[in-house]
């Protein structure tokens, strides 16, 4: 086929639940791609000499690699492509905010639409996955070197499916019952089936790596406890950004006001929205206000409407192209009724005579000058103020470093918010003690924190080689 | 997984659980609380360490039959649990303060215990009051009597110690001691009836609040609470507060959030489980 006839291909869509239907159940929302249709939309790629999607990619997948394994049919070879650079691919494929990263640098994307890179990894890892293809990678014989990984999100999940394979006893310590960080307690069931990060869980297990859950470190062990009594040769803390923020309003401490954290943490890891046969409740909101613009406001606003919400409005305080949510998920939340009210701000939350939230005071904003972000800073305006009425409030508005850690640490340099410094390859000013993904970089992308964790492993292989 | 060394219902409605917890037993600290999960589909329920021994292993709480996942808990016929976290909390200054008062209410009154000891330990005389609705409803008095200088039984209906409630008790106690410290543990409306009783007279007075709580690590803000105006996450802050300017209105308020839903499932299953 030439360059002519693969333009002519348009993207191919991916089948969707109907809106009305899954605004009203957690299933998955996009259905997936079929081998043909995944065959039809890799032949879109043009195989460029430099391919200016890997550059997007920030593990760098080999893009166009894997798109000619699928033309050919051979989608457990793509997946296994994927995985030379990127270990979660159905996560990836899933979550990642493409538009801003691979696709965004594809060259097709500059007159047509660019190749549906993304929606092609979670093709061939689900293949692999499902049709039981998923073979164990090789690991050098063990050296006896024991590293301690501090939370199992993505990065901690990335540099012990590295460093298990080089021969390390690899063990992971996380403060919850279940691992998987973000991936678990944060986005949602809809988005990412809890079923594949389980699986992911488990191809480490089963390469060995132990999971020690329920061990708060800093609380339950210390890090002078893992280095000193247990013998761990290095130490990668991945504890993410877990500190809810709040906007510091009064009315904030009133019933039904949550943060997202706990929103989506009842909902999510404990499964409020099973309750009662899962023990956890959750507050049902008649008419919901998700404060915020990303995708933790979006996961949010649309868990709300699938508890049953009457109606689910967001307030954002800018406009509509500064959301940081990834596109999809702001077209997925509209398509299901979910109401943007851009460029306003809350000021005060009023509750009832039970102390539950009743009305939310915003105030309009406008755009001004740029900040430092680049992006216009939000400027209210004066005697603008309005009520909304509503029963349940979500506080979307962005994560903080939780200290419980790291206060533990005297010698660990931190920043002035309180996150850990760390050069590239996450080396931080304890030695044998590295870091990385959210609690470096602040809120980021699952990707982002992957890649942290694929140069610490490197590193901390180095490290650990040059002790002796 | 996490094993059930003995549970058992001390008096009517006072469970006592010890569990083996090696690592929680070593690093534990008074003021300290865990949180347990009977299994997947059950809450994260916190409590007080009541007890534990860094040397066999174990920790013990004390727990009252409130709501569906206590009533669970009594009835758990299995061998472990399928999660038990801690320690969590901020561990509370242990010091020589003087003369300490400690005072227990329901789940409080285990819950005291290991304050009383490490302020005994590090020399300060300590009185220790605890309440109960009737005699045969008080426990933990060997205990509590072994560390306490001084050991004061209060009963509403007067069938043993003193009539009454500790706030009630601590009033001729304040005219009779000079008292630096006060400690209270218990349900909500019983620590701000102490405080109301011991702050009139300025005396220092810590609570151990108890406000509904997730994850206990502070990542998620359920907990929080105002102390002195500003926001605190229980878990990671406290639990124990120096009380004067707790907002207690907001406590309530915030712990009453579900009791709706909750009191409506929690007789639904007592009755499917009794067959009703
Ligand atoms: C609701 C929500 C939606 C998101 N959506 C997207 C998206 O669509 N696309 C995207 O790319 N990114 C998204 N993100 C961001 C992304 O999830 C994070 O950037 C990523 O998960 C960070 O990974 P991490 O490994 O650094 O930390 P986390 O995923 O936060 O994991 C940290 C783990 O460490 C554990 N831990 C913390 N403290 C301790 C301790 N003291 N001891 C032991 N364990 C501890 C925690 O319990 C947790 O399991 C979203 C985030 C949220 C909250
Ligand atoms: C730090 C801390 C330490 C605690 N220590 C102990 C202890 O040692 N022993 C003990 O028996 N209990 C203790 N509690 C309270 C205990 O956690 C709750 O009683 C339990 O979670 C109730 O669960 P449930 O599902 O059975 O009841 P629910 O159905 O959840 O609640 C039943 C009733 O209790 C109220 N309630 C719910 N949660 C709490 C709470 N956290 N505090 C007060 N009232 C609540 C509800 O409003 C409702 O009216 C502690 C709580 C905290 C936060
Ligand atoms: S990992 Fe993410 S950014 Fe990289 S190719 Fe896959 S979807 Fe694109
Ligand atoms: S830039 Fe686009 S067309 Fe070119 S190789 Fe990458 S995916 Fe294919
Ligand atoms: S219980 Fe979640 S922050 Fe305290």
């Amino acid at each position: 086929m030439d360059a002519k006839d693969k333009l002519k291909i348009p993207r191919q869509k991916m089948p969707e639940q109907n809106p009305n239907a899954r605004a009203k159940n957690f299933m998955e929302v996009p259905l997936g791609y079929s081998p043909k249709t995944a065959q039809l939309e890799a032949q879109r790629c043009l195989h460029c000499k430099i391919p200016k999607c890997m550059e997007g990619c920030p593990v760098g997948v080999k893009i166009p690699e894997f798109l000619k394994l699928i033309v050919e049919g051979d989608f457990a070879a793509a997946a296994r492509k994927i995985k030379e650079t990127n270990s979660l691919p159905a996560v990836c494929g899933r979550v990642c905010p493409q538009e801003s990263q691979c696709e965004a640098t594809c060259i097709l994307g500059k007159k047509k639409e660019p190749v549906a890179i993304g929606r092609l990894e979670r093709f061939v890892a689900d293949y692999e996955r499902e049709k039981n293809l998923i073979k164990l990678p090789k690991k050098l014989p063990s050296n006896k070197k024991k590293v301690a990984i501090i939370g199992s999100g993505p990065s901690g999940l990335t540099v012990a499916g590295d460093l298990i394979k080089l021969g390390y006893e690899v063990t992971i310590f996380e403060a919850l019952h279940k691992p998987g960080g973000v991936l678990i307690y944060g986005i949602p069931e809809f988005r990412l089936p809890k079923a594949i990060v389980e699986a992911e869980v488990d191809y480490l297990v089963k390469q060995g790596v132990k999971l020690e859950l329920n061990k708060v470190i800093g609380a339950s062990k210390s890090v002078e406890d893992l280095m000193k009594k247990d013998g761990y040769d290095a130490i990668y803390i991945g504890v993410g950004a877990g500190l809810p923020r709040f906007m510091r309003i009064e009315g904030e401490n009133l019933s039904n006001v949550y943060s997202a954290n706990e929103y989506l943490t009842r909902i999510n890891l404990m499964k409020a929205y099973l309750y009662p046969q899962h023990y956890t409740p959750i507050a049902l909101g008649r008419k919901v206000t998700v404060v915020g613009g990303g995708n933790v406001t979006m996961d949010s606003a649309r868990c709300a409407l699938r508890t049953g919400a009457e109606s689910v409005t967001v307030v954002y305080r800018r406009a509509r192209e500064q959301m940081p949510a990834r596109a999809e998920e702001i077209h997925h939340a509209e398509e299901e009724g979910i109401f943007l009210k851009l460029l306003n701000n809350p000021v005060e939350l009023i509750g009832d005579d039970k102390g539950a939230v009743k009305e939310m005071k915003c105030i309009r904003m406008e755009l001004g000058e740029p900040d430092d972000s680049g992006r216009r800073r939000p400027v209210p305006i004066e005697g603008s103020e309005f009520p909304i009425k509503t029963d349940l409030v979500i506080m979307g508005i962005g994560a903080g470093a939780n200290p419980l850690l790291t206060s533990t640490l005297p010698t660990l340099e931190l920043n002035k918010w309180g996150y850990i410094v760390a050069d590239e390859n996450g080396k931080t000013s304890m030695k044998g003690v590295f870091a990385g993904g959210d609690i470096v970089t602040g809120a980021a992308t699952v990707i982002s924190a992957m890649g942290a964790g694929k140069r610490a492993a490197r590193a901390i292989d180095v490290h650990v080689r040059s002790k002796k | 997984m996490y094993k059930i060394l003995s549970k058992s219902e001390i008096v009517p409605n006072v469970h006592k659980l010890v569990l083996e917890a090696p690592d929680i037993a070593e690093k534990a600290k008074p003021g300290q609380f865990v949180i347990l999960m009977i299994d997947e589909t059950g809450e994260r329920l916190p409590f007080t360490l009541s007890d534990w021994d860094a040397k066999n292993g174990t920790i013990t709480i004390y727990f009252l039959e409130v709501g569906l996942s206590t009533m669970d808990l009594v009835r758990f016929k299995g061998e472990e649990l399928s999660a038990v976290i801690g320690p969590l909390g901020k561990p509370t200054p242990i010091d020589k303060f003087g003369t300490v008062v400690l005072g227990g209410g329901c789940y409080g009154v285990g819950g005291i215990y290991p304050i009383a000891k490490a302020m005994k330990e590090a020399g300060n005389t300590v009185i220790t009051l605890i309440e109960a609705r009737s005699s045969y409803l008080l426990y933990n008095e060997e205990g509590l009597r072994r560390v306490s200088d001084r050991f004061i039984v209060a009963t509403e209906d007067g069938t043993k110690g003193e009539k009454g409630k500790v706030h009630d008790v601590i009033e001729n106690l304040i005219q009779e001691e000079s008292i630096d410290r006060a400690y209270f543990i218990g349900c909500t409306f019983m620590m701000m009836n102490c405080l109301n009783k011991t702050k009139t007279h300025d005396i220092t007075t810590f609570v151990a609040l108890n406000p509904i709580m997730v994850d206990g690590t502070g990542m998620c803000g359920c907990c929080r609470c105002s102390v002195d105006g500003k926001t605190k996450f229980a878990c990671v802050d406290g639990p124990i507060f120096e009380a004067k300017e707790v907002d207690w209105d907001q406590l309530f308020k915030r712990n009453a959030a579900y009791s709706q839903q909750e009191a409506i499932i929690y007789q639904f299953h007592s009755c499917e489980s009794e067959g009703v």
